[in-house]
């Protein structure tokens, strides 16, 4: 099986990378660059624990072939904190309770954070709907949404 | 056998340069090689070891499949490449095509939807695709690359059965295409799932309906069910039911009826074939109900 080499900015670093054909970008980002933050939860693009942000969208990195994303931009969990602050979804899903065996967290973070991007103010539905992706069996949703909710006041009141 | 291990079977990944390299390369690895736009259910079919491809062909960004674009007079052209969420996103799908929108909607998740395309969903040939029935009601017409060049397929004349369709080796579709939809027309597609967002359907209707003075009735009505058939159903016999007699309560229970009889669902993990087909008359009855409240007012 043939190898590709790759060049990809991961977090703000550009990557080279070696990949196989049949490498996905999840086994790329936690075997080769070992951010180990983005968990591998059911391997078919349904629970949404891989979730990363890729050229700016967020994808089941699992449903991702590691090749295709020669010249990509990618955050991962890893990503979202800077110069030492905690993002606001962050911060407000600690301060909230929304996190329990934390396995979803990563995935449910990027699908929060790349909602937020997209529209800074979601109604609840909004909420619901862009979390539709990411199953979590422990906290029953409603503190991370809560959560999201309160991290996008935060980010509203910081810019006003 | 359903691996406990995440990763992908070996395959090589081909990446042409042109249309014309693709489709031959297709052709002459025929049951080798499979095109692919955003792997949501290749990579699926591949890790469960249902296909077994030697080689994996990228045709994203080949030749303007990446392009969405109207034109008042041809209509809509989604290319292969343009994922779900640019289609629900579009101006012109919102405007012209809600129908289009409310379906893709129903589609997995937004991350999912980040990556599958319409026209993947069209050439996988579920017959729970969610983005099909809307493609049917609509007209939509597959653009195809193969080994002669350009053609367009109906898809009213494309499914043969479960994943099976008239492409042949050296196919790749490279848009959908849709005429302007017909005027004064209302859509719905109702979708029942095990929770109210994400599933797969274990029925789905689509109806669309307008007026139109050269039927019976004044109205003609398109429908096509998920779910409930080795294809996507058109049930013709409750199209015609509503084609012809003035329509009312009772000739849409006729025709929900009509269409409880055309659907030939099966017992799965979702649901049971008697529970699909009583969900099949009464989702038919309450779309076409939905549609004619919007269309008869009009």
């Amino acid at each position: 099986m043939a190898f590709h080499r790759i060049t990809l900015t991961v977090n703000g670093e550009t990557e080279l990378v070696d990949v196989p054909s049949n490498m996905t970008l999840l086994q790329m980002l936690r075997e080769k660059l070992v951010l180990t933050g983005t968990k591998n939860g059911c391997a078919a693009g349904e629970c949404g624990a891989c979730t990363v942000i890729l050229n700016g969208e967020p994808v089941n990195s699992c449903m991702v072939l590691a090749v295709e994303c020669d010249g990509a931009q990618i955050t991962t969990v890893e990503g979202l904190a800077h110069d030492g602050q905690l993002d606001p979804v962050q911060a407000a899903i600690i301060e909230q309770g929304g996190v329990q065996c934390g396995f979803c967290t990563p995935g449910i973070l990027i699908s929060a954070r790349a909602l937020l991007d997209r529209n800074p103010a979601p109604s609840d539905y909004e909420i619901r709907d862009a979390l539709v992706g990411n199953l979590c069996r422990c906290t029953g949703y409603l503190r991370i949404i809560d959560a999201v909710k309160d991290a996008a006041q935060r980010h509203n009141i910081a810019v006003a | 056998m359903i691996s406990p291990y995440p990763g992908l079977p070996e395959f090589e990944y081909i990446k042409p340069a042109s249309l014309i390299e693709a489709s031959r390369f297709l052709a002459e690895h025929a049951g080798q090689a499979r095109p692919f736009m955003g792997g949501t259910d290749t990579f699926v079919r591949l890790r469960d070891g249902f296909w077994k491809e030697k080689y994996i062909v990228d045709v994203k960004g080949l030749d303007g499949m990446n392009d969405i674009t109207f034109d008042p007079a041809a209509g809509l052209t989604i290319g292969a490449a343009v994922n779900m969420n640019r289609v629900i996103a579009s101006p012109e799908v919102e405007k012209r095509y809600p129908l289009l929108a409310e379906a893709t909607h129903t589609v997995a998740s937004y991350q999912l939807r980040t990556r599958a395309t319409i026209v993947g969903n069209i050439c996988n040939a579920s017959p729970a695709g969610d983005t099909i029935g809307a493609c049917l009601v609509l007209g939509g017409v597959l653009r195809v690359h193969g080994v002669d060049g350009l053609r367009e397929e109906a898809l009213s004349a494309f499914f043969r059965g479960p994943g099976t369709t008239v492409l042949k080796p050296g196919d790749i579709a490279t848009a959908v295409i849709f005429p302007l939809p017909p005027k004064g027309c209302a859509a719905r597609y109702i979708k029942l799932g095990r929770n109210a967002i994400g599933d797969l359907a274990i029925v789905g209707v689509t109806a669309l309906g307008y007026p139109d003075g050269s039927s019976a009735s004044g109205y003609r009505f398109r429908l096509a069910l998920a779910s409930v058939a080795p294809v996507p159903l058109v049930p013709a016999q409750a199209e015609a039911i509503l084609a012809e007699k003035p329509v009312s309560e009772m000739t849409i229970a006729e025709a929900a009826e009509a269409a409880m009889q055309t659907c030939t669902p099966i017992d799965d993990v979702r649901g049971s074939a008697r529970y699909r087909k009583l969900m099949v008359r009464n989702l038919t009855k309450r779309a076409i109900t939905e549609v004619w409240e919007q269309v008869g007012r009009r």
